[in-house]
Protein backbone atom coordinates (compact mmCIF):
# COMPACT_ATOMS: atom_id res chain seq x y z
CA UNK A 1 0.00 0.00 0.00
CA UNK A 2 1.20 3.47 -1.04
CA UNK A 3 2.35 5.61 2.24
CA UNK A 4 -0.71 8.18 0.82
CA UNK A 5 -3.18 7.58 3.40
CA UNK A 6 -5.83 10.01 2.92
CA UNK A 7 -5.98 12.31 -0.62
CA UNK A 8 -8.43 15.43 -1.41
CA UNK A 9 -8.40 16.37 -4.81
CA UNK A 10 -10.35 19.47 -6.68
CA UNK A 11 -12.18 19.89 -3.23
CA UNK A 12 -14.91 22.87 -3.45
CA UNK A 13 -17.40 24.33 -0.98
CA UNK A 14 -19.48 26.58 -2.02
CA UNK A 15 -22.05 27.93 0.35
CA UNK A 16 -24.52 29.96 -1.96
CA UNK A 17 -22.03 32.64 -3.52
CA UNK A 18 -19.40 32.29 -1.57
CA UNK A 19 -16.77 29.94 -2.26
CA UNK A 20 -15.36 28.58 1.40
CA UNK A 21 -12.70 26.21 -0.50
CA UNK A 22 -11.40 26.36 -3.95
CA UNK A 23 -10.77 23.55 -5.86
CA UNK A 24 -7.69 22.04 -2.63
CA UNK A 25 -6.35 19.42 -3.04
CA UNK A 26 -3.92 17.57 -0.62
CA UNK A 27 -2.15 14.20 0.51
CA UNK A 28 -1.57 12.99 4.00
CA UNK A 29 1.30 10.78 4.43
CA UNK A 30 1.85 8.05 7.34
CA UNK A 31 4.89 9.43 9.05
CA UNK A 32 4.06 13.19 8.22
CA UNK A 33 2.60 16.20 10.20
CA UNK A 34 0.74 17.96 7.44
CA UNK A 35 -0.15 21.59 8.02
CA UNK A 36 -2.77 23.74 7.11
CA UNK A 37 -2.49 27.43 8.16
CA UNK A 38 -4.67 30.63 7.08
CA UNK A 39 -5.95 33.15 8.41
CA UNK A 40 -9.88 32.93 10.14
CA UNK A 41 -12.04 32.55 7.25
CA UNK A 42 -9.51 30.45 4.88
CA UNK A 43 -11.44 27.59 4.61
CA UNK A 44 -9.04 25.10 7.60
CA UNK A 45 -12.33 23.97 9.49
CA UNK A 46 -14.87 23.76 6.33
CA UNK A 47 -12.08 21.71 5.18
CA UNK A 48 -11.40 19.51 7.36
CA UNK A 49 -14.98 19.04 7.81
CA UNK A 50 -15.57 17.83 4.36
CA UNK A 51 -12.36 15.47 4.74
CA UNK A 52 -14.08 14.15 7.96
CA UNK A 53 -17.06 13.95 6.34
CA UNK A 54 -19.23 16.54 8.35
CA UNK A 55 -20.38 18.24 5.34
CA UNK A 56 -20.56 17.04 1.66
CA UNK A 57 -17.80 18.64 -0.98
CA UNK A 58 -19.55 20.73 -3.79
CA UNK A 59 -17.03 18.93 -5.82
CA UNK A 60 -13.89 17.09 -5.56
CA UNK A 61 -13.10 13.67 -4.25
CA UNK A 62 -11.91 12.22 -0.94
CA UNK A 63 -9.66 9.10 -1.07
CA UNK A 64 -9.03 7.61 2.46
CA UNK A 65 -6.85 4.32 2.30
CA UNK A 66 -6.89 4.05 -1.90
CA UNK A 67 -10.62 4.12 -1.70
CA UNK A 68 -13.07 6.98 -2.48
CA UNK A 69 -15.19 7.89 0.11
CA UNK A 70 -16.77 10.61 -0.70
CA UNK A 71 -20.36 9.78 -0.43
CA UNK A 72 -19.95 7.93 2.95
CA UNK A 73 -20.98 9.41 5.95
CA UNK A 74 -18.67 10.89 8.74
CA UNK A 75 -18.98 7.43 10.68
CA UNK A 76 -18.60 5.27 8.13
CA UNK A 77 -15.10 7.58 7.46
CA UNK A 78 -14.38 7.26 11.22
CA UNK A 79 -14.89 3.34 11.47
CA UNK A 80 -12.55 3.00 8.39
CA UNK A 81 -9.46 5.03 10.10
CA UNK A 82 -10.80 8.16 9.84
CA UNK A 83 -10.26 10.34 13.48
CA UNK A 84 -10.58 14.16 14.30
CA UNK A 85 -10.73 16.34 17.16
CA UNK A 86 -12.01 19.79 16.97
CA UNK A 87 -11.62 22.86 17.71
CA UNK A 88 -13.66 23.17 20.71
CA UNK A 89 -13.49 20.29 23.23
CA UNK A 90 -15.81 17.41 22.87
CA UNK A 91 -15.42 15.34 25.47
CA UNK A 92 -17.97 14.25 27.87
CA UNK A 93 -17.86 15.94 31.23
CA UNK A 94 -19.60 13.78 33.21
CA UNK A 95 -17.58 10.64 32.34
CA UNK A 96 -14.19 9.19 33.69
CA UNK A 97 -11.41 9.63 31.40
CA UNK A 98 -11.48 6.12 30.76
CA UNK A 99 -15.42 5.68 30.25
CA UNK A 100 -14.54 8.32 27.08
CA UNK A 101 -11.98 6.32 25.77
CA UNK A 102 -13.93 3.31 26.12
CA UNK A 103 -16.98 4.75 24.60
CA UNK A 104 -15.02 6.00 21.59
CA UNK A 105 -13.54 2.66 21.02
CA UNK A 106 -16.92 1.10 21.49
CA UNK A 107 -17.72 2.12 17.66
CA UNK A 108 -15.09 -0.45 16.50
CA UNK A 109 -16.02 -3.37 18.46
CA UNK A 110 -17.99 -5.68 16.58
CA UNK A 111 -21.21 -5.23 18.63
CA UNK A 112 -21.13 -1.52 19.44
CA UNK A 113 -25.34 -1.81 20.28
CA UNK A 114 -24.97 -5.15 22.46
CA UNK A 115 -27.40 -4.65 25.24
CA UNK A 116 -27.54 -7.01 27.50
CA UNK A 117 -23.93 -6.93 28.98
CA UNK A 118 -22.68 -4.41 30.68
CA UNK A 119 -19.76 -2.04 29.06
CA UNK A 120 -17.58 -2.73 31.49
CA UNK A 121 -17.64 -5.95 31.12
CA UNK A 122 -16.25 -5.41 26.94
CA UNK A 123 -12.86 -6.00 27.28
CA UNK A 124 -12.14 -5.27 23.65
CA UNK A 125 -13.29 -1.25 24.44
CA UNK A 126 -11.46 -1.24 27.32
CA UNK A 127 -8.30 -2.77 26.34
CA UNK A 128 -8.79 -0.35 23.50
CA UNK A 129 -9.47 2.80 25.94
CA UNK A 130 -6.35 1.80 28.19
CA UNK A 131 -3.93 1.85 25.65
CA UNK A 132 -5.13 4.79 23.83
CA UNK A 133 -5.10 6.47 27.58
CA UNK A 134 -1.50 5.66 28.19
CA UNK A 135 -0.41 6.51 24.55
CA UNK A 136 -1.84 10.06 25.46
CA UNK A 137 -0.22 10.60 28.74
CA UNK A 138 -3.14 10.02 30.59
CA UNK A 139 -2.92 6.85 32.41
CA UNK A 140 -2.91 8.21 36.04
CA UNK A 141 -5.94 9.95 35.49
CA UNK A 142 -7.87 6.89 33.85
CA UNK A 143 -11.29 7.51 36.73
CA UNK A 144 -11.07 11.05 36.92
CA UNK A 145 -14.06 12.99 35.85
CA UNK A 146 -13.21 14.70 32.51
CA UNK A 147 -14.77 17.50 33.42
CA UNK A 148 -12.62 18.00 36.52
CA UNK A 149 -9.24 17.79 34.10
CA UNK A 150 -6.97 20.84 32.77
CA UNK A 151 -7.59 22.08 29.52
CA UNK A 152 -4.23 20.81 28.55
CA UNK A 153 -5.03 17.42 29.67
CA UNK A 154 -8.66 17.26 27.98
CA UNK A 155 -7.02 18.14 24.66
CA UNK A 156 -5.05 15.48 25.64
CA UNK A 157 -8.14 13.29 26.03
CA UNK A 158 -9.61 14.51 23.23
CA UNK A 159 -6.53 13.10 21.14
CA UNK A 160 -6.87 9.66 23.58
CA UNK A 161 -10.62 9.56 21.89
CA UNK A 162 -9.17 9.66 18.56
CA UNK A 163 -6.54 6.79 18.81
CA UNK A 164 -9.10 4.65 21.04
CA UNK A 165 -11.17 4.44 17.34
CA UNK A 166 -7.85 2.64 15.95
CA UNK A 167 -7.28 5.47 13.17
CA UNK A 168 -4.88 5.86 10.34
CA UNK A 169 -5.37 9.40 9.78
CA UNK A 170 -5.79 12.31 12.52
CA UNK A 171 -7.33 15.08 11.51
CA UNK A 172 -6.67 17.64 14.73
CA UNK A 173 -8.59 20.89 14.59
CA UNK A 174 -6.11 23.59 16.23
CA UNK A 175 -5.71 20.98 19.67
CA UNK A 176 -2.92 23.69 20.79
CA UNK A 177 -5.87 26.62 20.83
CA UNK A 178 -5.75 28.01 24.70
CA UNK A 179 -2.66 26.13 25.73
CA UNK A 180 0.08 26.97 27.86
CA UNK A 181 4.12 26.94 26.89
CA UNK A 182 4.13 23.78 28.74
CA UNK A 183 1.09 21.92 27.67
CA UNK A 184 2.14 23.23 24.11
CA UNK A 185 5.58 20.86 24.57
CA UNK A 186 3.39 18.37 25.61
CA UNK A 187 1.51 18.21 23.04
CA UNK A 188 3.95 18.48 20.30
CA UNK A 189 5.74 15.61 21.87
CA UNK A 190 2.43 13.58 21.85
CA UNK A 191 2.12 14.49 18.13
CA UNK A 192 5.59 13.67 17.38
CA UNK A 193 5.52 10.19 18.91
CA UNK A 194 2.26 9.76 17.37
CA UNK A 195 3.19 10.38 13.32
CA UNK A 196 5.60 7.30 12.80
CA UNK A 197 2.26 5.13 12.70
CA UNK A 198 -0.38 8.25 11.36
CA UNK A 199 -1.15 10.59 9.07
CA UNK A 200 -1.54 13.56 10.80
CA UNK A 201 -3.63 16.90 9.22
CA UNK A 202 -2.80 20.10 11.66
CA UNK A 203 -5.07 23.12 11.50
CA UNK A 204 -3.49 25.59 13.66
CA UNK A 205 -2.89 29.13 14.34
CA UNK A 206 0.41 28.86 16.62
CA UNK A 207 2.99 29.48 14.05
CA UNK A 208 5.94 28.78 16.19
CA UNK A 209 4.60 25.24 17.04
CA UNK A 210 3.34 24.62 13.29
CA UNK A 211 6.92 25.07 12.34
CA UNK A 212 8.26 23.03 14.91
CA UNK A 213 6.09 19.58 14.34
CA UNK A 214 5.39 19.71 10.43
CA UNK A 215 7.09 18.26 7.77
CA UNK A 216 4.47 20.10 5.26
CA UNK A 217 2.73 23.03 5.15
CA UNK A 218 -0.53 24.45 3.26
CA UNK A 219 -1.36 27.65 3.20
CA UNK A 220 -4.75 28.76 2.52
CA UNK A 221 -6.17 32.58 1.76
CA UNK A 222 -9.98 32.91 0.89
CA UNK A 223 -10.19 29.08 0.02
CA UNK A 224 -7.59 28.96 -1.93
CA UNK A 225 -4.14 27.19 -1.33
CA UNK A 226 -1.43 29.67 -2.34
CA UNK A 227 1.53 27.39 -1.25
CA UNK A 228 2.28 24.20 -0.33
CA UNK A 229 5.57 22.73 0.81
CA UNK A 230 8.56 22.06 3.45
CA UNK A 231 8.28 24.43 6.44
CA UNK A 232 11.47 26.40 5.19
CA UNK A 233 10.04 26.82 1.57
CA UNK A 234 7.09 28.34 3.40
CA UNK A 235 8.95 30.26 5.20
CA UNK A 236 11.13 32.16 2.48
CA UNK A 237 8.02 32.38 0.17
CA UNK A 238 7.25 36.10 -0.60
CA UNK A 239 3.76 35.37 -1.19
CA UNK A 240 3.02 33.49 1.40
CA UNK A 241 5.33 36.48 3.30
CA UNK A 242 2.89 38.94 1.92
CA UNK A 243 -0.86 37.37 2.30
CA UNK A 244 -0.27 35.27 6.15
CA UNK A 245 3.00 35.54 7.78
CA UNK A 246 3.76 39.37 8.13
CA UNK A 247 7.39 38.48 7.87
CA UNK A 248 7.34 35.62 10.68
CA UNK B 1 -19.13 5.40 35.14
CA UNK B 2 -19.86 5.65 38.93
CA UNK B 3 -18.59 2.84 40.80
CA UNK B 4 -20.15 -0.10 42.53
CA UNK B 5 -20.07 1.67 46.23
CA UNK B 6 -22.10 4.63 44.51
CA UNK B 7 -24.58 2.17 43.13
CA UNK B 8 -25.45 0.28 46.20
CA UNK B 9 -27.29 3.33 48.18
CA UNK B 10 -29.26 3.71 45.07
CA UNK B 11 -30.30 0.48 44.76
CA UNK B 12 -31.11 -0.66 48.11
CA UNK B 13 -33.62 2.63 47.81
CA UNK B 14 -35.04 1.12 44.63
CA UNK B 15 -35.08 -1.99 46.37
CA UNK B 16 -37.01 -0.44 49.58
CA UNK B 17 -39.53 0.98 47.42
CA UNK B 18 -40.21 -1.77 45.28
CA UNK B 19 -40.25 -4.37 48.50
CA UNK B 20 -42.67 -1.68 50.00
CA UNK B 21 -44.86 -1.52 47.33
CA UNK B 22 -45.26 -5.78 47.13
CA UNK B 23 -46.19 -4.95 50.36
CA UNK B 24 -48.89 -2.08 50.26
CA UNK B 25 -51.79 -4.59 49.55
CA UNK B 26 -51.80 -6.12 53.06
CA UNK B 27 -52.51 -2.75 54.73
CA UNK B 28 -54.25 -1.10 51.72
CA UNK B 29 -57.90 -0.53 51.14
CA UNK B 30 -59.61 -0.27 47.78
CA UNK B 31 -59.28 3.40 47.41
CA UNK B 32 -55.42 2.72 48.20
CA UNK B 33 -55.34 -0.20 46.11
CA UNK B 34 -56.55 1.73 42.72
CA UNK B 35 -54.43 5.04 43.62
CA UNK B 36 -51.32 3.05 43.66
CA UNK B 37 -51.81 1.02 40.94
CA UNK B 38 -52.55 3.67 38.88
CA UNK B 39 -49.75 5.69 40.31
CA UNK B 40 -47.59 2.41 39.28
CA UNK B 41 -48.69 2.77 36.12
CA UNK B 42 -47.83 6.64 35.44
CA UNK B 43 -44.53 5.23 36.97
CA UNK B 44 -43.96 2.64 34.63
CA UNK B 45 -45.06 5.79 31.81
CA UNK B 46 -42.53 7.98 33.01
CA UNK B 47 -39.57 5.94 32.77
CA UNK B 48 -40.67 5.06 29.21
CA UNK B 49 -40.28 9.00 29.04
CA UNK B 50 -37.18 8.55 30.94
CA UNK B 51 -35.21 6.21 28.58
CA UNK B 52 -35.56 9.34 25.28
CA UNK B 53 -35.40 12.31 27.64
CA UNK B 54 -32.68 11.10 30.36
CA UNK B 55 -31.01 9.19 28.98
CA UNK B 56 -30.71 10.19 25.22
CA UNK B 57 -31.55 13.72 25.48
CA UNK B 58 -34.58 13.44 23.63
CA UNK B 59 -37.43 15.84 24.31
CA UNK B 60 -40.68 14.32 23.07
CA UNK B 61 -43.58 16.06 23.80
CA UNK B 62 -46.25 13.51 22.31
CA UNK B 63 -45.43 10.23 24.60
CA UNK B 64 -48.95 10.08 25.58
CA UNK B 65 -50.00 8.91 21.92
CA UNK B 66 -48.12 6.11 22.67
CA UNK B 67 -49.86 5.63 25.94
CA UNK B 68 -53.14 6.20 24.76
CA UNK B 69 -52.53 3.72 21.89
CA UNK B 70 -51.22 0.74 24.01
CA UNK B 71 -54.82 1.89 26.24
CA UNK B 72 -56.60 1.80 23.28
CA UNK B 73 -55.66 -1.33 21.52
CA UNK B 74 -56.38 -3.20 24.38
CA UNK B 75 -59.82 -2.28 24.43
CA UNK B 76 -59.95 -2.55 20.70
CA UNK B 77 -58.36 -5.97 20.34
CA UNK B 78 -60.90 -7.35 23.45
CA UNK B 79 -64.05 -9.04 22.24
CA UNK B 80 -66.90 -7.49 22.73
CA UNK B 81 -68.38 -10.54 25.49
CA UNK B 82 -65.41 -12.60 26.35
CA UNK B 83 -62.19 -12.17 27.88
CA UNK B 84 -59.37 -11.70 25.70
CA UNK B 85 -56.19 -13.64 26.28
CA UNK B 86 -53.85 -11.73 27.86
CA UNK B 87 -50.86 -13.99 25.96
CA UNK B 88 -51.33 -12.33 22.70
CA UNK B 89 -53.44 -8.91 23.85
CA UNK B 90 -50.64 -7.66 25.62
CA UNK B 91 -48.35 -8.22 23.35
CA UNK B 92 -50.42 -6.68 20.40
CA UNK B 93 -51.29 -3.68 22.60
CA UNK B 94 -47.38 -3.06 23.22
CA UNK B 95 -46.53 -3.53 19.33
CA UNK B 96 -49.15 -1.13 18.39
CA UNK B 97 -47.87 1.42 20.58
CA UNK B 98 -44.05 0.49 19.63
CA UNK B 99 -45.49 -0.05 15.86
CA UNK B 100 -46.61 4.27 15.77
CA UNK B 101 -43.36 4.88 17.75
CA UNK B 102 -41.61 3.61 14.85
CA UNK B 103 -43.48 5.69 12.51
CA UNK B 104 -43.37 8.63 14.19
CA UNK B 105 -39.64 8.30 15.63
CA UNK B 106 -38.16 7.39 12.19
CA UNK B 107 -39.38 11.38 10.99
CA UNK B 108 -39.27 12.97 13.78
CA UNK B 109 -35.90 12.16 14.82
CA UNK B 110 -34.35 14.00 10.89
CA UNK B 111 -35.38 17.07 13.09
CA UNK B 112 -33.49 18.41 15.89
CA UNK B 113 -34.33 20.11 19.26
CA UNK B 114 -37.41 22.57 19.09
CA UNK B 115 -38.33 21.20 15.96
CA UNK B 116 -38.42 17.69 17.62
CA UNK B 117 -40.23 18.85 20.28
CA UNK B 118 -42.95 20.29 17.55
CA UNK B 119 -43.38 17.04 15.45
CA UNK B 120 -43.90 14.66 18.54
CA UNK B 121 -46.27 16.87 19.50
CA UNK B 122 -48.38 17.04 16.16
CA UNK B 123 -48.10 13.76 16.09
CA UNK B 124 -49.59 12.92 19.33
CA UNK B 125 -51.84 15.43 18.15
CA UNK B 126 -53.00 13.36 14.88
CA UNK B 127 -53.69 10.46 17.08
CA UNK B 128 -55.82 12.47 19.09
CA UNK B 129 -57.75 13.50 16.74
CA UNK B 130 -58.30 10.05 14.91
CA UNK B 131 -59.92 8.73 18.15
CA UNK B 132 -62.13 11.59 18.74
CA UNK B 133 -63.41 12.52 15.57
CA UNK B 134 -63.92 8.82 14.11
CA UNK B 135 -65.87 6.44 15.37
CA UNK B 136 -63.14 3.83 15.77
CA UNK B 137 -62.16 5.66 19.15
CA UNK B 138 -66.15 6.02 20.21
CA UNK B 139 -65.43 10.18 20.24
CA UNK B 140 -65.63 12.03 23.67
CA UNK B 141 -67.76 9.21 25.35
CA UNK B 142 -64.45 6.74 24.78
CA UNK B 143 -64.77 3.05 24.68
CA UNK B 144 -65.56 0.44 27.64
CA UNK B 145 -63.68 -3.04 27.90
CA UNK B 146 -66.49 -5.31 28.59
CA UNK B 147 -64.65 -8.44 29.76
CA UNK B 148 -61.12 -8.05 31.55
CA UNK B 149 -58.39 -10.37 29.66
CA UNK B 150 -56.99 -13.86 31.23
CA UNK B 151 -54.14 -15.79 30.76
CA UNK B 152 -55.17 -19.42 30.20
CA UNK B 153 -53.20 -22.34 29.97
CA UNK B 154 -54.36 -26.05 29.04
CA UNK B 155 -57.76 -24.44 29.41
CA UNK B 156 -57.69 -23.18 32.48
CA UNK B 157 -57.41 -19.89 33.88
CA UNK B 158 -54.56 -18.57 35.64
CA UNK B 159 -54.79 -14.98 36.49
CA UNK B 160 -57.99 -12.83 35.60
CA UNK B 161 -57.33 -8.94 35.55
CA UNK B 162 -60.75 -8.09 36.34
CA UNK B 163 -59.85 -7.97 40.49
CA UNK B 164 -58.40 -5.02 41.90
CA UNK B 165 -55.37 -7.27 43.82
CA UNK B 166 -54.83 -9.25 40.92
CA UNK B 167 -54.36 -6.02 39.02
CA UNK B 168 -52.39 -4.23 41.30
CA UNK B 169 -49.96 -7.55 41.17
CA UNK B 170 -49.42 -7.28 37.40
CA UNK B 171 -48.99 -3.97 37.41
CA UNK B 172 -46.36 -4.29 40.38
CA UNK B 173 -44.32 -7.30 38.69
CA UNK B 174 -44.45 -4.69 35.07
CA UNK B 175 -42.85 -2.25 37.15
CA UNK B 176 -40.36 -4.30 38.45
CA UNK B 177 -39.67 -5.86 34.90
CA UNK B 178 -39.40 -2.23 32.96
CA UNK B 179 -37.21 -0.88 35.88
CA UNK B 180 -34.74 -4.08 35.28
CA UNK B 181 -34.99 -4.06 32.04
CA UNK B 182 -33.76 -0.78 31.68
CA UNK B 183 -31.44 -0.58 34.69
CA UNK B 184 -29.90 -3.83 32.39
CA UNK B 185 -30.24 -1.57 29.12
CA UNK B 186 -28.54 2.09 30.35
CA UNK B 187 -25.54 0.00 31.80
CA UNK B 188 -24.95 -1.86 28.36
CA UNK B 189 -22.92 -0.37 25.25
CA UNK B 190 -26.40 0.42 23.81
CA UNK B 191 -27.20 2.11 26.61
CA UNK B 192 -23.77 3.97 26.97
CA UNK B 193 -24.29 5.40 23.60
CA UNK B 194 -27.35 6.51 24.37
CA UNK B 195 -25.62 8.42 26.88
CA UNK B 196 -22.83 9.33 24.48
CA UNK B 197 -25.66 10.84 21.60
CA UNK B 198 -27.27 12.61 25.15
CA UNK B 199 -23.80 14.53 26.01
CA UNK B 200 -22.28 14.86 22.63
CA UNK B 201 -23.79 14.00 19.73
CA UNK B 202 -21.69 15.08 17.12
CA UNK B 203 -18.42 13.12 19.01
CA UNK B 204 -20.20 10.06 18.52
CA UNK B 205 -21.01 10.98 14.82
CA UNK B 206 -17.26 11.32 14.11
CA UNK B 207 -16.17 8.48 16.57
CA UNK B 208 -18.04 6.32 14.44
CA UNK B 209 -21.31 5.77 16.22
CA UNK B 210 -24.47 6.46 13.41
CA UNK B 211 -26.57 7.50 15.53
CA UNK B 212 -29.57 7.57 13.93
CA UNK B 213 -30.59 3.91 14.42
CA UNK B 214 -29.52 4.71 18.08
CA UNK B 215 -32.21 7.19 18.90
CA UNK B 216 -34.85 5.39 16.71
CA UNK B 217 -34.06 2.09 18.53
CA UNK B 218 -34.65 4.10 21.98
CA UNK B 219 -37.44 5.80 20.59
CA UNK B 220 -39.43 2.90 19.58
CA UNK B 221 -38.50 1.17 22.92
CA UNK B 222 -39.96 4.42 25.15
CA UNK B 223 -42.82 3.73 22.79
CA UNK B 224 -43.52 -0.05 23.59
CA UNK B 225 -42.68 0.93 27.50
CA UNK B 226 -44.87 3.54 27.18
CA UNK B 227 -47.95 1.78 25.09
CA UNK B 228 -47.15 -1.77 28.27
CA UNK B 229 -48.52 1.48 30.64
CA UNK B 230 -51.41 2.56 28.04
CA UNK B 231 -52.46 -1.30 28.59
CA UNK B 232 -52.44 -1.54 31.90
CA UNK B 233 -54.68 1.78 32.49
CA UNK B 234 -56.96 0.47 29.80
CA UNK B 235 -57.09 -2.77 31.89
CA UNK B 236 -57.25 -1.49 35.23
CA UNK B 237 -60.18 1.01 34.21
CA UNK B 238 -62.11 -0.63 31.74
CA UNK B 239 -62.85 2.31 30.00
CA UNK B 240 -60.48 4.51 27.75
CA UNK B 241 -61.31 8.25 26.21
CA UNK B 242 -59.12 10.87 24.19
CA UNK B 243 -57.89 12.26 26.84
CA UNK B 244 -55.39 9.17 27.33
CA UNK B 245 -53.52 10.53 24.45
CA UNK B 246 -53.84 14.50 25.20
CA UNK B 247 -50.81 16.97 25.51
CA UNK B 248 -52.05 17.51 28.67
CA UNK B 249 -50.79 13.97 29.83
CA UNK B 250 -47.71 14.11 27.61
CA UNK B 251 -46.88 17.68 29.64
CA UNK B 252 -47.73 15.75 32.75
CA UNK B 253 -45.02 13.22 32.30
CA UNK B 254 -42.43 15.42 31.12
CA UNK B 255 -43.14 16.71 34.66
CA UNK B 256 -43.34 13.81 36.56
CA UNK B 257 -39.53 12.81 35.45
CA UNK B 258 -38.74 16.79 35.77
CA UNK B 259 -39.70 16.53 39.64
CA UNK B 260 -38.06 13.07 40.37
CA UNK B 261 -35.05 13.88 39.05
CA UNK B 262 -33.69 13.82 35.19
CA UNK B 263 -31.17 11.16 34.07
CA UNK B 264 -32.01 8.72 36.75
CA UNK B 265 -34.69 5.67 36.80
CA UNK B 266 -35.67 6.23 40.31
CA UNK B 267 -36.03 9.67 39.90
CA UNK B 268 -38.71 8.59 37.12
CA UNK B 269 -40.34 6.25 40.01
CA UNK B 270 -40.33 8.92 42.62
CA UNK B 271 -41.76 11.83 40.29
CA UNK B 272 -44.80 9.74 39.31
CA UNK B 273 -45.26 9.11 42.83
CA UNK B 274 -44.72 12.87 43.93
CA UNK B 275 -46.65 13.92 41.38
CA UNK B 276 -50.11 11.67 41.55
CA UNK B 277 -49.84 12.15 45.21
CA UNK B 278 -49.69 16.01 45.21
CA UNK B 279 -52.59 16.09 42.71
CA UNK B 280 -54.25 14.32 45.45
CA UNK B 281 -53.47 16.49 48.32
CA UNK B 282 -54.58 19.56 46.07
CA UNK B 283 -57.79 18.35 44.99
CA UNK B 284 -59.04 16.91 48.67
CA UNK B 285 -62.04 18.76 49.81
CA UNK B 286 -61.10 17.70 53.23
CA UNK B 287 -58.40 19.68 53.39
CA UNK B 288 -58.80 22.68 51.01
CA UNK B 289 -62.42 22.76 50.87
CA UNK B 290 -64.10 24.73 48.44
CA UNK B 291 -60.36 26.19 46.86
CA UNK B 292 -60.03 21.83 45.81
CA UNK B 293 -62.18 23.03 42.53
CA UNK B 294 -58.46 25.01 41.90
CA UNK B 295 -55.92 21.77 42.44
CA UNK B 296 -53.83 22.91 38.94
CA UNK B 297 -52.91 25.86 40.58
CA UNK B 298 -51.72 24.72 44.24
CA UNK B 299 -49.83 21.68 42.14
CA UNK B 300 -48.41 24.34 39.54
CA UNK B 301 -46.93 26.60 42.08
CA UNK B 302 -45.31 23.90 44.00
CA UNK B 303 -44.11 21.84 41.03
CA UNK B 304 -42.53 25.39 39.92
CA UNK B 305 -40.83 25.95 43.24
CA UNK B 306 -39.46 22.19 43.14
CA UNK B 307 -37.83 22.70 40.40
CA UNK B 308 -36.72 26.48 41.36
CA UNK B 309 -35.19 24.79 44.52
CA UNK B 310 -34.34 21.47 43.55
CA UNK B 311 -32.44 21.42 40.20
CA UNK B 312 -31.82 17.70 40.30
CA UNK B 313 -35.03 16.49 41.11
CA UNK B 314 -36.25 14.98 44.46
CA UNK B 315 -33.85 12.71 44.40
CA UNK B 316 -31.54 15.37 44.51
CA UNK B 317 -32.40 16.19 47.93
CA UNK B 318 -30.32 13.49 49.37
CA UNK B 319 -27.35 15.50 48.79
CA UNK B 320 -28.81 19.04 49.54
CA UNK B 321 -27.56 19.35 52.92
CA UNK B 322 -24.28 18.63 51.59
CA UNK B 323 -24.53 21.02 48.78
CA UNK B 324 -25.28 24.33 51.12
CA UNK B 325 -22.50 23.46 53.20
CA UNK B 326 -20.38 23.65 50.26
CA UNK B 327 -21.94 26.75 49.54
CA UNK B 328 -22.32 28.28 53.11
CA UNK B 329 -18.31 27.24 53.61
CA UNK B 330 -17.57 28.63 49.93
CA UNK B 331 -18.88 31.90 50.90
CA UNK B 332 -17.27 31.85 54.53
CA UNK B 333 -14.11 31.20 53.04
CA UNK B 334 -15.06 34.05 50.25
CA UNK B 335 -15.60 37.10 53.51
CA UNK B 336 -12.53 35.69 54.95
CA UNK B 337 -10.22 35.99 52.20
CA UNK B 338 -11.74 39.26 51.14
CA UNK B 339 -11.56 40.42 54.77
CA UNK B 340 -8.06 39.56 54.40
CA UNK B 341 -7.00 41.62 51.74
CA UNK B 342 -8.59 44.77 52.77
Amino acid sequence: MSDILLRGQGITRRWGGLVAVNDVGLELKRGEVHAVIGTNGAGKSTLINILSGEIPPSAGTVQLLGQDVTAWSQPRRARAGLGRSYQRTTVYPGFSVLENCRLAAQARTPRPWHWWQSAQHCDASLGAARQAAQRAGLADVLSRPAGSLSHGEKRQLEIAMCLATAPQVLLLDEPLAGMGAEETDRMLALLAALKAQHAILLVEHDMDAVFRIADTITVMVNGVVIFSGAPAAVRSSPEVQAAYLGGH
Amino acid sequence: MTGMSDQTPKAMFVALCLGGLALYPLAAGSYGLDLVTKIMVYAIFALSLELLVGTTGLVCFGHAAFFGIGAYAAVLLSPESDAAELGWLLPASVAAAAAYALCVGALSLRTQGVYFIMVTLAFAQMAYYIVHDTPLGGGTDGIYLNVKPVLSVGGSTWLNLDGALTIYGFTWACLVAVFGFLGLLLRSRFGRALAGIKANEQRMRATGFSTYPYKLAAFVISGAIAGLAGFLFGVKDGYVNPELLSWHLSGAVLIMIILGGLGHLRGALVGAFAFALLQEFFKSEAIFGAFARHWHLGLGLTIIASVALLPNGLIGLVGLPALWRQRLLGKARGAAASGEQA
